[in-house]
Order: C-alpha cells, then sequence, then structure tokens
C-alpha cells in the first residue's frame, strides 16, 4: 500500500467515524429525531467496498448506511443536512437517517425494510446487463437480511441471469438484538450463496486492506462477465443497533474483544509500523475531517425546513419533474 | 389487427407496440415466455422479441417485481406480469414499500416508471386463492396509479401512455374479460385519470370498472326494459380517482350505485360512497347503494361463486329500492 492510499483509507474511515459521533450529540439536543443506526466500527466495509467502484456503478444500502453514503461520496454537508431534515439534504430532508439517496451519485438508498433493497439491486444489474454496461451494483445488507425470501429469491435471480451485483453482506452478528446463531441455522453465511452457484467467500470486515483487496478482486471478475459475487464481511457495530436500544442482548465482554480489533487504530498500526504514518498525519487528518464535520454542522443548522405547501411534492411526479 | 378483436389480443398488441417503439421495454414474469403467459396474453412474443426481452422467471414475485423497479431505476421501462392479484400480495412489500414510495422518500430523485400487470377478479371456479378483487389494497397507497380496464378499446390503448408515466402503474385485468370481444378503436383521448360514460341516462348513475362494467351494462338494459335510464360510469382509474365525472353523473341523476366486485368493507366502493356524500349530498334523493362481493372467501362451487358475485339483477333491485 502506498502511503497516499493509506492516508485515504484512513481520513474516509475517520470522517465516517467522526460524523456519527457528531450525530449522537445531535440526537441528544434533538437537531435529530427518528431512528438512527450508527455503523461505528464497521467503517472498513463500506470504505473498503467503495474502493473497488467506479462513479457509474450504482449502491444499494440499508438504514445504517452513513458511512456508505460519506464512502460514495456524497458530501457530509447533504447528508448531515438529511439527518436534520433540512431541504438542502441528499433527499432534501424527506428521508433522514435510514434514506439517504443521491440520484448523480447513483446511490440508491437508505432502504429500511430488511432485505428489500436487495431485489433492487438485481433490477439496477438488470438495467446494465439489458444496455451492454459493463458497471456493478454493490448491494449491501446486513446478516438479519439473509433471513429474508426476498434475499434468497434475489440471490438465485442473479445468479440464474448471470447478473453484475457485488453482495455485500455486513455480518455484525446480531438482526437488531438477535445473534446470528439464534436466528440461522447456518451461520457460514458464504455457504447460503455458495449454493446459488455464486463465488462466495468470507473476510475480514475489520480490515479495510482486505475488504477493498475482496472488492477489487470480485468486482474484477464482475466487470469480466463472471456474474455476480458475494462477500461476507465480517464486522461488528459497537454501539447499539439504534438510539432507542438499550443493549441488553450483548455480552460486555464480547464487546469489547471487537473494540480491541477497531479497524481504524489497526489501519494507524499497520501503517505507521511500515512507515507511511506519522503521528503528527493522523493529527492531520483529524484536523481536516473536524473541521469538514463542523462546517456541515453548521450547513445542516442554517438549512432551510421544506414549507408545508410542499407536503404533497413528489408523491407522483409532476409534468416536467422527471428524471 | 382485426376491426373486432379480444381483450387479450389487445393487450398483446399493446405489449408488441410497447416493445416496437422503445427499446427500455421488456416484459418479464411467470410463464410469459414458451408457455404465452398464463392468459395467453404474451403468446408469440418470445418468437417475436426473443428471451432477453420476455423474460421468464422463477416463482419469486418479491424479487422479480423489486427487480423491475430496480430496472425501472436503472432506465429501463419494464412491464412485470403477475399471474394474478392474490399473487401479487407476495410482492406486496416491493410494491407499497419500495416503487410507491422512491420518488417521495429521495426527494424527487427516483423515478420509477414500471408497470405492473396483474389479472383479477372471479368467475372462474377457481376458489379462495386466485379470485378475489384486492384493487382497493393498491387503490389506498399514494404514490401508485391503478389502472382497471374494462374494454377492448381501454386494454389496447391504455398501456403505452402507463409505460410514458415516470410513476409506478398498476394495471388490473378482469380474468373473465380476456375473451370478450370489442373494437380496439384508434385509443383518441385515452387518458389515465378519466371515467367514461358507458351509456348515457337522467335516472341513476352506476359506477363500475374492470369487471362490473360487465354487470353494470346488463343491469342497465334490464332496467331500461322496465322504463329507468341507467348512466353508466366506467372508472377506469382507479386511483386517481376521478370524483369529478361522478360528482357531475350523481348531481344530475340524483342517485348512485356502486358496483364492486371486491369486498365491501375498506372498498373503492365505500370511498366513492364516502366522495359522493362530501360532494353531492345535497344533490342526493336517496342514500348512496353499493352492490359488492359477499364477504367471503371465494367459494369454489359454481352456484356460491355466483351467489358471492355482484350480478346484474341485485344491481336493478339496488336500483329499484333507490326509487328510481
Amino acid at each position: 500500500m502506498t502511503r497516499e492510499h493509506g492516508l485515504h483509507l484512513l481520513e474516509q474511515m475517520l470522517r465516517i467515524r467522526r460524523f456519527e459521533e457528531r450525530c449522537v450529540e445531535l440526537y441528544s439536543r434533538t437537531a435529530i429525531r427518528g431512528f438512527l443506526h450508527l455503523g461505528i466500527g464497521e467503517e472498513a466495509c463500506a470504505v473498503g467496498v467503495m474502493e473497488a467502484l467506479r462513479p457509474e456503478d450504482a449502491v444499494v444500502a440499508t438504514y445504517r448506511e452513513h458511512g456508505h453514503a460519506l464512502a460514495r461520496g456524497i458530501s457530509m454537508r447533504a447528508a448531515m443536512a438529511e439527518l436534520e431534515g433540512k431541504t438542502e439534504g441528499s433527499s432534501r430532508g424527506r428521508g433522514g437517517s435510514m434514506h439517504i439517496f443521491d440520484g448523480g451519485a447513483r446511490f440508491y438508498g437508505g432502504n429500511a425494510i430488511v432485505g428489500g433493497g436487495i431485489p433492487l439491486a438485481v433490477g439496477l444489474a438488470l438495467a446494465d446487463h439489458l444496455e451492454g454496461r459493463q458497471q456493478v451494483t454493490a448491494c449491501f445488507f446486513g446478516d438479519g437480511a439473509v433471513a429474508e425470501g426476498e434475499f434468497h429469491e434475489s440471490m438465485n435471480l442473479a445468479a440464474l441471469w448471470h447478473l453484475p451485483v457485488l453482495f455485500c453482506c455486513e455480518n455484525n452478528l446480531y438482526a437488531m438484538g438477535t445473534a446470528l446463531a439464534r436466528s440461522e441455522s447456518e451461520t457460514d453465511l458464504s455457504l447460503k450463496a455458495a449454493v446459488y452457484r455464486m463465488p462466495a467467500w468470507d473476510v475480514d470486515g475489520m480490515d479495510v486492506e482486505a475488504v477493498e483487496e475482496a472488492a477489487r478482486r470480485a468486482a474484477e471478475a464482475i466487470r469480466e462477465g463472471g456474474g455476480p459475487h458475494f462477500l461476507e464481511l465480517r464486522t461488528y457495530r459497537f454501539r447499539a443497533h439504534s438510539m432507542y436500544d438499550p443493549d441488553r442482548y450483548r455480552d460486555k465482554a464480547e464487546i469489547e474483544q471487537w473494540k480491541a480489533r477497531d479497524p481504524i487504530p489497526a489501519l494507524i498500526a499497520t501503517l505507521s509500523a511500515a512507515e507511511l504514518l506519522t503521528d503528527e498525519d493522523v493529527e492531520e487528518l483529524e484536523s481536516a475531517v473536524g473541521a469538514e464535520l463542523d462546517d456541515a454542522v453548521a450547513f445542516a443548522d442554517a438549512g432551510t425546513l421544506e414549507g408545508v405547501e410542499d407536503l404533497e411534492r413528489y408523491v407522483v411526479s409532476e409534468p416536467g419533474e422527471a428524471r | 389487427m382485426s376491426p373486432t378483436t379480444t381483450y387479450r389480443e389487445a393487450m398483446r398488441e399493446a405489449i408488441r407496440e410497447a416493445l416496437s417503439r422503445d427499446q427500455r421495454v421488456f416484459l418479464m414474469g411467470e410463464d410469459v415466455g414458451p408457455y404465452g403467459g398464463c392468459y395467453a396474453v404474451s403468446l408469440g412474443l418470445l418468437e417475436e422479441f426473443g428471451p432477453a426481452r420476455i423474460r421468464d422467471t422463477p416463482l419469486s414475485e418479491s424479487a422479480f417485481v423489486g427487480a423491475g423497479i430496480g430496472a425501472a431505476l436503472g432506465g429501463m421501462r419494464p412491464i412485470v406480469e403477475i399471474m394474478t392479484v392474490n399473487f401479487s400480495m407476495l410482492a406486496l412489500d416491493q410494491i407499497v414499500n419500495n416503487a410507491a414510495t422512491l420518488l417521495y422518500m429521495s426527494g424527487g430523485q427516483c423515478n420509477v416508471p414500471i408497470v405492473i400487470r396483474m389479472a383479477t377478479g372471479a368467475g372462474r371456479q377457481v376458489a379462495a386463492q386466485h379470485s378475489h378483487s384486492l384493487e382497493a389494497w393498491y387503490a389506498h397507497v399514494p404514490g401508485l396509479r391503478v389502472l382497471a380496464p374494462a374494454t377492448v378499446e381501454d386494454a389496447r390503448w391504455m398501456l403505452w401512455p402507463a409505460l410514458c408515466d415516470p410513476d409506478p402503474v398498476i394495471i388490473l385485468e378482469h380474468v373473465q374479460l380476456y375473451n370478450a370481444e370489442g373494437d380496439p378503436g384508434d385509443g383518441a383521448g385515452i387518458d389515465l385519470v378519466s371515467a367514461a360514460t358507458r351509456r348515457s341516462g337522467d335516472d341513476v348513475t352506476i359506477v363500475a370498472w374492470g369487471g362490473t362494467l360487465r354487470v353494470a351494462l346488463e343491469a342497465s338494459e334490464l332496467l331500461a326494459a322496465q322504463g329507468v335510464q341507467a348512466e353508466v360510469l366506467d372508472l377506469r382509474s382507479l386511483r386517481p380517482l376521478d370524483s369529478d365525472s361522478v360528482v357531475a353523473s350523481v348531481s344530475r341523476t340524483h342517485r348512485a350505485v356502486v358496483v364492486d366486485e371486491g369486498w365491501r368493507t375498506g372498498s373503492v366502493s365505500a370511498e366513492l360512497a364516502a366522495r359522493i356524500t362530501e360532494q353531492a349530498f345535497y344533490d342526493l334523493d336517496a342514500p348512496v347503494a353499493r352492490v359488492c362481493s359477499a364477504e367471503v372467501p371465494m367459494p369454489y362451487p359454481k352456484h356460491l361463486e355466483e351467489a358471492a358475485l355482484p350480478q346484474p339483477d341485485r344491481v336493478v333491485d339496488a336500483v329499484r329500492q333507490l326509487g328510481a
């Protein structure tokens, strides 16, 4: 890894981490309301996979998607304004934390029905396939989604039609409060994909380099006509499922064990050991990220609330409004 | 096309036209390929357009409807066929939580220009899992457009404007209509919002759509023999509802009967009765009457199925009870 690339990966993960930490503060001061699902601890998954994508590729994510949105290039300003429900937000404030969309970035949510985004990814890939475009659709979902029928139907359809989908299962071991072993008869998730005859393997989701390497390998194979691929990214969320979750179902020792594998210190250690990174570099990155975040929060705070007269706008298209 | 054609052929011709006019259009669903469609609507299209555009799917309603939505997001113009409205319940998540919400939830960025066709309705003794009229479920949902073509001409000409619409459109095709014959006409004046007057009269307004238009028209003939001139209004679109046309007609005839093959409770007929009451109460000479299906899962035996469904004589009785 080059110093430049290492710094880039670290910066991306720090942006996500600090963004979400600030979200907690904003939630406390009620600038953000509703459900807020944080992916703190899981940053390496979004950052690593996005490195393998090109601007023309598409992304479908879940309700725990702040990291994916930021890593995909949606600005911190647009993301924070969305969380504050302002019209300057990526979805004009209509979606909030769970529904970040950006047509320009080909970022199709922000989908909050578990498993519900997976068929959309298959369809986006079908469109590319029919139009002869060599593009990849990356589809993120959690371990909870593999229990849904839509997951299995979609895996079959993508494999049957040989569609260019990169399935990224972020296995954080809990479907809200239900441990994987309490909900799945087979907990080796890549086996579930393998029965649909698609290449599938598990990856250390706490290691951004490993995620990037796996995603690049899979995305290249998909672009070369190799059909869908499945990555099980083994990761962990350090915080509760949402702000409403008292987190009674996890052992504190387990959480601490995973925190010892925090992907950000891990990358810092790797880069430092290779003499690609200094303490000053980290300070500079933190400072730049902090400034970007302050700017984003100020932008969101100063944003405008949509007029109530526009309540029914975009239920259906107005003439000339469709894209 | 011959001057007279069937509803099935008209729909097939509409699909053929769409496939020919726009390369982004494709048809996807269970057995739409070699089988030719459960109701033979797509018969021959595979040979004409090939397997990429006439796509058989596994029995995975949620995935292939969702894939249609995704393909629409990706710039295509999918026509997705679901065998019956009962099976569409398996895809309800995709239709209600995705197709209907994405434009709004994305702040106007993500249009879903998909057409989802499904067969609906009873009358073939196929019992309680293949016969229901669940259009009220879809008509309930903001973000969807719901069409119920009742004539050969509407079957022929509503698909293309539906595909041109940037938002999701549900087309309900009543199974009893597929063999109906009629003149496909030229589609002049057909849009996706306006009700049509199928028979003019001054004594009562009978509102129907899809499979009940035939019932309403038969009833109107029986009534005419008794000296009652019924106006028969075909809604064609269930969402949006053309309230203006309904209210205008009722304001003139002062009586309204709604014929709905759905269950009475929470039905499209309930919505119509409410709107007529809200908007034309002082023009009414009698309460709004409704002739609906019996509130039972559809029974298999022919005599019970007939008893469960709106029949012309029941419509006549309802009209007579209004004092018309």
